[in-house]
Formats: C-alpha cells, sequence, structure tokens
C-alpha cells in the first residue's frame, strides 16, 4: 500500500480528499542525524523518508538505539537535522526561525511522552493550560482567559479527569498523569500529535487505556498522530506500523485494516 | 504569561531562596538606619555649628580689628541688604581666664569675645543657650536675682539636674561675701587678740577686697560700670572720713567696692569652663553667676600687652559642643574695646574684629561671600560662610558616611553571589521543566525571562523586608537603645559625649529609593547568569535531565 490518502470508514473524519489538499500532514525526506558521542560520532538516523497522512495514525517501531526516539523529536522541532526536510502540511519547517519554530511547537504540533512531563508545581488544569500560558502574554491571557479554561474543563472532562482538575502531579496515577499530557498536547488545537511510548511507564490496564484514548482521537477527531514504540502489540493498535532500524526505515508498512472499528 | 506564574509559584514554593535573600534585607536595613542616623547627626550638628557661628563671618587678619564697623556694616547694607537681616560686631582675642576654687587658682586658655548684646542674639542662636529665661529674652550683664534654670532648658529632661545653680545670682554672692566677712572678722580676733595695734590703721587695712581676690589693680583705675550702667557706678562719695596719708599711694583703698551689692562688668563663660557632671549625673560648678573671675588678654597695641581684668559671673553660655562651651567667654563689646584700647580718642570710634551676618532664609550664603569678597580686599579682609570656618569638621563627617555606604553595600553585593549560587542550582534543579516548556514552545528568551523575573521578585522581596525592618528600627531607636542598654547595662549613648540627649535620625525618601534601587539591582543582575544557562539549554537533553 501506498502513501495515497487514508480511507476511513468512520464518519466525522476529517478527509484529505474532500479538501482537495494533497499533501501528507507531516513529511520527513532524507533525514540524517549523528551524535557527537567521546571521540567518534554516532550516526543514529542515516537518511529517513516518512510520511503521514492527514487523519492516520502510524506506529513507529524499533528496537531502542533505532533512532526512532530521535525521529520523533526531529519532527516535533525540539531538535534540528544534520541534514534533510521536516515538513508540516508541505511547508518545509526545519529551517524556520526558531521564533516560528516555538511558535509551530505551541500551536501545530502536541507531544506526549513516556515520563509524561508534567510541570510538578502546577496542577492538573495549570498543566493543561500551560500551552496557552505560553502562547498568551498577560494581555491576551486576560482576553482569552475563560475560553482557554473552559476547552481545559471540557478536555479533562473528556478524559474523565473532571474530580483531579486540582490535583498537582505528584497527587495523580500514571494514567491520569498521562491523559493531563494527552490534554495537555490538544488544547492549543494541534494539527498533529506526536507520542513517544506513551505507555511505557504505565501497567497494561492504563496503557490499554491510553491506547483507546489516542484511537478514539484519531477516529472520532480525526487527529494525525505518530507514535512510537517498541513493542508489537501496541504499534499494531495503529493504522500503519513503519518499522526503524538503525536508522532507517526498513518498512513503511501497510494500513492495519483491521484497526478500522466501525463507528 | 507562563513567566508570571511560574515565578510566583517558584516564589511561594521555594523558602530556601529566602535564604539567600537575607543578606539583601540586612544590607537594605543596616543602610538605611545608618543613613538615617548619620544624616541626623550631620544636620544636628551642622544646626548648632551654624547656631554658634552666623551665616557669614566677616573680619580682619589683626589682633587689633578695623576701625568703625558702623562704616563697614553700611557698605555691606549698600551691596547685600536685600539679603541681609542682622548684623552684630565682636571683638574676640584670645586669653586666659582664672579663678579660685576653694584657695586654688584655676587657669584656662579661652576665647575672650565681646558681644553686642543687643544684636547678638540676631545673628544666631546665642540666646537659646543661656541659663536664665530673661536672659534668653534678652541678654542682660547684669547679675539677676536668682532664677537661675536648675536643669537644662535645652533638653527634655526636667529632672534637675543642676542643684547648685538654685542659689546662682546676688544670693550666691551675698552668701559668698558673707562668707568671707566672717572669716575675716574671725582672722582679725585672733590678731587683736596677738597684736593689739592703732586702731586707725587697722581700719584703714581692712579694705574690702583683703580676701584672696586682692590684688594690686593696674594704673588705669577700675571702673565699675556695666552695660548700662545704673546703680554701680562708682560710689565716690563713700570714701573713709580718715586723712589717711598713705591713701593716695594706695589707689585701690578709699574706693570701697561692696561686692555684696555691686558687681564688676558681667561675663558669660562656655559652661563647659565652669562645671563637670559627676558619677550620679549630677553637674557640679567650680564657679557660678555672682562670682568673680580674672581674665588676662592682649591689648590692640603693637606689640600687644597683656592686661588683666576682673568681671562677675552672670550668666553661662551652653551651646552643647564641647568645644565652644569649653572655649567661649563673652563680656560686654565697650567693656572689651575699651580695655584694649580700640577706641581712638579723638573721634571715638572703636575698632572691631569681625563682624557677623545673618542671612535672609533661601539666600545662599555663598554668593553673598563672593560678592563682598569682590568689594572687600583679601589682603586686608577675610568673609567666610559658617561652612568654610567648620569644612574639616564637616568633610570628615561626610566622608564618613560615603565610606560607610560602600561598606554596607558590599554586603548587599556579598548578597548577590549568594543569590547567584542558589538560583544556578534551582535552573539545574528545573532543567527538565525547563526543556518541558520549550516543548511547549517557550522561547528561549522567554525562559530565561522567568529566571531574570524570579531574580526581580526575591530582590523585591528581600528589599522590601528590609525597608520596613530599617525603617522600623529607625523610628524606634531610641527605645532600643534604652532596651540595649538595660539588657547589656552599658551605656551605649552617652549626652556629655555627644551633643544629643537622643539620637537623631533622618530618612531621607531619596537615599532610601537608591538603597532599594541598588539592593534590587544587585539580585536581578546575579540572576542574569543562570537566566542564560537556562536559555542555552537544549530541549531534548534537558527533557532527559531527571
Amino acid at each position: 500500500m501506498t502513501n495515497s490518502s487514508f480511507h476511513a470508514s468512520g464518519d466525522s473524519r476529517m478527509h484529505v480528499a474532500g479538501t482537495g489538499i494533497d499533501a501528507p500532514m507531516m513529511s520527513v525526506h532524507g533525514v540524517r542525524k549523528s551524535y557527537r558521542s567521546g571521540a567518534g560520532s554516532l550516526d543514529v538516523l542515516c537518511g529517513v523518508d516518512l510520511r503521514l497522512e492527514r487523519g492516520e495514525f502510524i506506529a513507529i517501531k524499533g528496537q531502542s538505539g533505532s533512532g526512532k526516539s530521535t525521529l520523533l523529536h526531529l519532527m516535533g522541532l525540539l531538535d534540528a537535522p544534520d541534514s534533510g526536510e521536516v515538513r508540516l502540511a508541505g511547508e518545509r519547517i526545519d529551517t524556520l526561525s526558531s521564533s516560528r519554530r516555538d511558535r509551530l511547537r505551541n500551536t501545530s504540533i502536541g507531544m506526549v511522552f513516556q515520563s509524561y512531563h508534567l510541570l510538578p508545581e502546577l496542577s492538573a488544569m495549570e498543566n493543561v493550560l500551560a500551552p496557552l500560558l505560553v502562547r498568551y502574554g498577560v494581555l491576551d491571557w486576560i482576553r482569552f482567559r475563560s475560553q482557554a479554561r473552559s476547552r481545559a474543563c471540557e478536555l479533562l472532562e473528556r478524559f474523565g479527569l473532571g474530580a483531579r482538575m486540582h490535583h498537582t502531579p505528584r497527587q495523580l496515577s500514571g494514567g491520569e498523569m498521562q491523559r493531563v499530557a494527552i490534554a495537555r498536547a490538544l488544547v492549543g488545537r494541534p494539527q498533529v500529535l506526536l507520542a513517544d511510548e506513551p505507555t511505557g511507564n504505565l501497567d497494561s490496564v492504563s496503557g490499554a487505556g491510553i491506547l483507546d484514548t489516542l484511537g478514539r482521537l484519531n477516529r472520532e477527531d480525526g487527529l494525525s498522530i505518530v507514535m512510537v514504540t517498541h513493542d508489537d502489540a501496541i504499534a499494531a493498535r495503529s493504522d500503519r506500523i513503519v518499522r526503524l532500524v538503525s536508522g532507517l526505515v526498513e518498512d513503511i508498512g501497510e494500513p492495519n485494516d483491521a484497526v478500522i472499528v466501525a463507528a | 504569561m507562563y513567566k508570571l506564574i511560574l515565578c510566583w509559584r517558584y516564589l511561594r514554593t521555594r523558602w530556601i531562596a529566602l535564604a539567600s535573600v537575607v543578606s539583601v534585607t540586612l544590607g537594605v536595613a543596616t543602610m538605611i538606619v545608618v543613613n538615617s542616623v548619620m544624616a541626623g547627626f550631620s544636620h544636628e550638628m551642622q544646626s548648632r555649628i551654624h547656631g554658634v557661628l552666623s551665616d557669614l563671618v566677616f573680619e580682619s587678619h589683626s589682633l587689633g580689628g578695623f576701625p568703625d564697623a558702623r562704616w563697614h556694616m553700611d557698605e555691606i547694607l549698600r551691596t547685600s541688604g536685600d539679603d541681609v537681616l542682622g548684623m552684630t560686631a565682636t571683638v574676640a582675642v584670645p586669653a586666659m581666664l582664672n579663678f579660685q576654687v576653694r584657695g586654688q587658682w584655676v587657669t584656662r586658655q579661652v576665647m575672650f569675645i565681646g558681644i553686642d548684646k543687643k544684636t547678638h542674639a540676631q545673628v544666631g542662636d546665642f540666646g537659646r543657650y543661656l541659663q536664665h529665661s530673661l536672659n534668653r529674652e534678652q541678654l542682660s550683664f547684669d547679675l539677676r536675682e536668682g532664677g537661675y534654670d536648675t536643669h537644662d532648658s535645652q533638653s527634655d529632661d526636667p529632672t534637675p539636674k543642676r542643684p547648685a545653680m538654685e542659689d546662682a545670682g546676688w544670693p550666691h554672692r551675698r552668701k559668698r561675701v558673707d562668707r568671707e566677712r566672717i572669716w575675716r572678722e574671725k582672722l582679725e580676733a585672733v590678731d587683736a587678740a596677738e597684736h593689739p595695734t592703732d586702731r586707725a590703721i587697722d581700719t584703714v587695712f581692712s579694705a574690702t577686697n583683703n580676701s584672696a581676690n586682692a590684688e594690686i589693680e593696674p594704673l588705669v583705675p577700675p571702673v565699675f560700670e556695666n552695660g548700662d550702667a545704673t546703680d554701680n557706678a562708682l560710689p565716690s562719695n563713700e570714701t573713709p572720713a580718715t586723712n589717711d596719708p598713705f591713701l593716695v599711694a594706695r589707689p585701690q583703698e578709699g574706693r570701697t567696692m561692696d561686692p555684696s551689692q555691686e558687681q564688676f562688668v558681667g561675663i558669660v563663660p562656655g559652661i563647659g569652663l565652669a562645671s563637670y557632671r559627676d558619677v550620679s549625673g549630677v553637674d557640679r560648678f567650680l564657679i557660678l553667676p555672682g562670682d568673680d573671675v580674672k581674665v588676662t588678654f592682649p591689648t590692640a597695641g603693637t606689640p600687644p600687652k597683656a592686661v588683666s581684668d576682673t568681671f562677675t559671673i552672670v550668666d553661662f553660655y551652653e551651646s552643647k559642643m564641647s568645644e565652644y562651651d569649653s572655649n567661649f567667654v563673652f563680656v560686654p563689646i565697650e567693656s572689651l574695646q575699651r580695655m584694649r584700647g580700640m577706641i581712638e580718642p579723638q573721634t571715638g570710634i572703636a575698632s572691631v574684629n569681625a563682624i557677623q551676618i545673618k542671612l535672609k532664609p533661601g539666600v545662599n550664603p555663598e554668593q553673598v561671600r563672593d560678592r563682598l569678597r569682590r568689594i572687600f580686599p583679601a589682603e586686608l579682609y577675610s568673609v567666610s560662610t559658617w561652612r568654610d570656618k567648620q569644612g574639616p569638621l564637616l568633610a570628615a563627617v561626610d566622608m564618613e558616611m560615603a565610606v560607610l555606604n560602600i561598606l554596607l553595600f558590599m554586603i548587599i553585593a556579598v548578597a548577590g553571589f549568594g543569590i547567584l549560587a542558589i538560583f544556578y542550582m534551582i535552573v539545574v534543579e528545573k532543567t527538565r521543566d525547563i526543556g518541558i516548556l520549550k516543548s511547549l514552545g517557550a522561547s528561549a528568551s522567554g525562559v530565561a525571562g522567568i529566571f531574570l523575573g524570579y531574580g526581580l521578585a526575591l530582590g523585591l522581596v528581600g528589599a522590601g523586608a528590609g525597608l520596613a525592618i530599617g525603617l522600623a528600627i529607625t523610628w524606634n531607636i531610641n527605645s532600643i537603645r534604652v532596651g540595649v542598654e538595660w539588657l547589656t547595662g552599658q551605656r551605649v549613648f552617652d549626652p556629655s559625649i555627644y551633643y544629643f540627649f537622643k539620637i537623631p535620625t533622618i530618612v531621607n525618601p531619596f537615599t532610601v529609593s537608591w538603597i532599594i534601587f541598588g539592593a534590587v539591582v544587585i539580585a536581578v543582575g546575579s540572576s542574569v547568569l543562570p537566566a542564560i544557562r537556562a536559555a542555552r539549554l537544549h530541549p531534548v537533553e534537558a527533557l532527559r535531565h531527571d
């Protein structure tokens, strides 16, 4: 199967073909990245090509050291490739100025990490609001404060955290923390969600819950998702599995029809 | 907005960071207290010096002074009349003051100053410094019939620390004369018992001043008078009715002066010359108003000759500056001019040493001084402001203040290093959080801004606390002093050493603002390096940090 538009048998998904935009949601071309360590340098990515179609949920699977997290970081603009391109909706984003990249990270790309990465001094609600707090200055915040709060509330309720809104991360379980992190990633209505081993620190039950959540976001909201994992079973929850071995894409995978669930 | 919220959150949750700010607090508080106290001291001292010295002093270089004070005053008024509030002429010469205390002669080196009692109080605070309430209103060189203050009129303390002054004035004088008379009569009785002699010679010999005050008067006959001579004129018609052939050769006999009724020319010595404070805090006096003293001083001739005269103390001068209270001695200017031969015999115009000038409020003394200097040549005259005269003393105080400020500011600067260290550790501790923020789209400068803002907040908190503590101490300094004295049993602030009773303080808002500003600048400056480190963190590596 190729990179053609993603077919969905669900109902309210964002469908590329319908909007007339052919560009994939995100794509990387010939991306290389190496790190200097000690005497020599380590080639982590050796020329990776990847496409994420709109509304697609893909898993990047690989062993540790295969460079999958690095690839995700490059896509999330947390780092810059040594060579190659990263594109969002057809536009090149890796060469943008740092302020524009900051803006993209804030508005268009949401990230979820294995260790949740919540700010410990803030409550769940404040953590979810964090991207908006970064986005708005004091004056804008005064204007948009109530809208932002209702959006955060809505997300927290949706993920079953209504009673935990004012708890700090210390008072939340792993699964709850990850759901807060997902809510945070979504509060700014990003175009794509990047998840780095989102269930890595969770038990199987909570993990399954998170994967369910991601699946629903993809199917119901049409959110494009890239998930990094080393686990086959987890990867199987995605639409398409891309296998990464030693810094190279070995297999772009086939759409997994088994995942597509009727609404 | 995230910067604000995080700053505030860090401030509220990280109490240990406040420890780094304690130095800022202490430094600010100390600087405020020290500056206020020194400003208070400096101001008190200046106003006292200014009270003793008038705004401007116009003087000549020679001991003989310059003639015709009136003409000079008119010249001064002609050029600067609009600025002048009052003027007075003085004669001043170095002299020696001698008086007897229990049979022993005490000699003191003094500045002997002749003043015009009508105008002298106009140019300074002279009137305030006298011990009799009527003299404070208008000085008179006549001895008063009691009523001298038994407490310090310039302090708030009404307790009588000067019980000896109760009898000062005529009562004391009469008592003394009485005692001498009794003593003399006893002596005569003993003499008469041992050596019966001719009664007439006895009478002649028993002149009034056969007490220890007896002296050979100079050839100038003593004139007993005061500024406004009333009843103390020479009783020339009271010569004894004997035809004593020796009378002519003994010029002083025959002029019987009754000291219980008459006085010599009045004199006002500085109180430091005549008194001391004993261990119980009571002032004791070696001499009192009503006693007589002798002064030896140079005439105005070339070369000057030493002359002496007797004077009666009529009051004491207390400016609370020991330099003046142990030095100055005041007499009527006319007497001093006459005694020194400063009066031109044909015209009757007298010379003076100096003219003291008081300026209207708001007038700049230096301007008037410069104007007068242009008119009166510097070879003959010198014109100085009160600051010029006490320049070294005031400059020393200013320098002390400057040095103290620098030293204290170093305390705050040291605090800066503490803040730097603690902030650096906080940034290290928050590395992961910084990574998270960057992953959410926070810019490098934004992240740096969190820590700069945190530094500013800590600086403000520290300086604010320092301000509160500093002001609290300053406004209650005298209660604190009392408390410390009670606690330690030591006198912290001895009014007999310092010039004042209460520690004077002046809080200058300008100074306080500068102190706080400086402290905050140091706090913010110390957070720059950690903030830069935060800005430079790489998001991926930062996220990996535990």
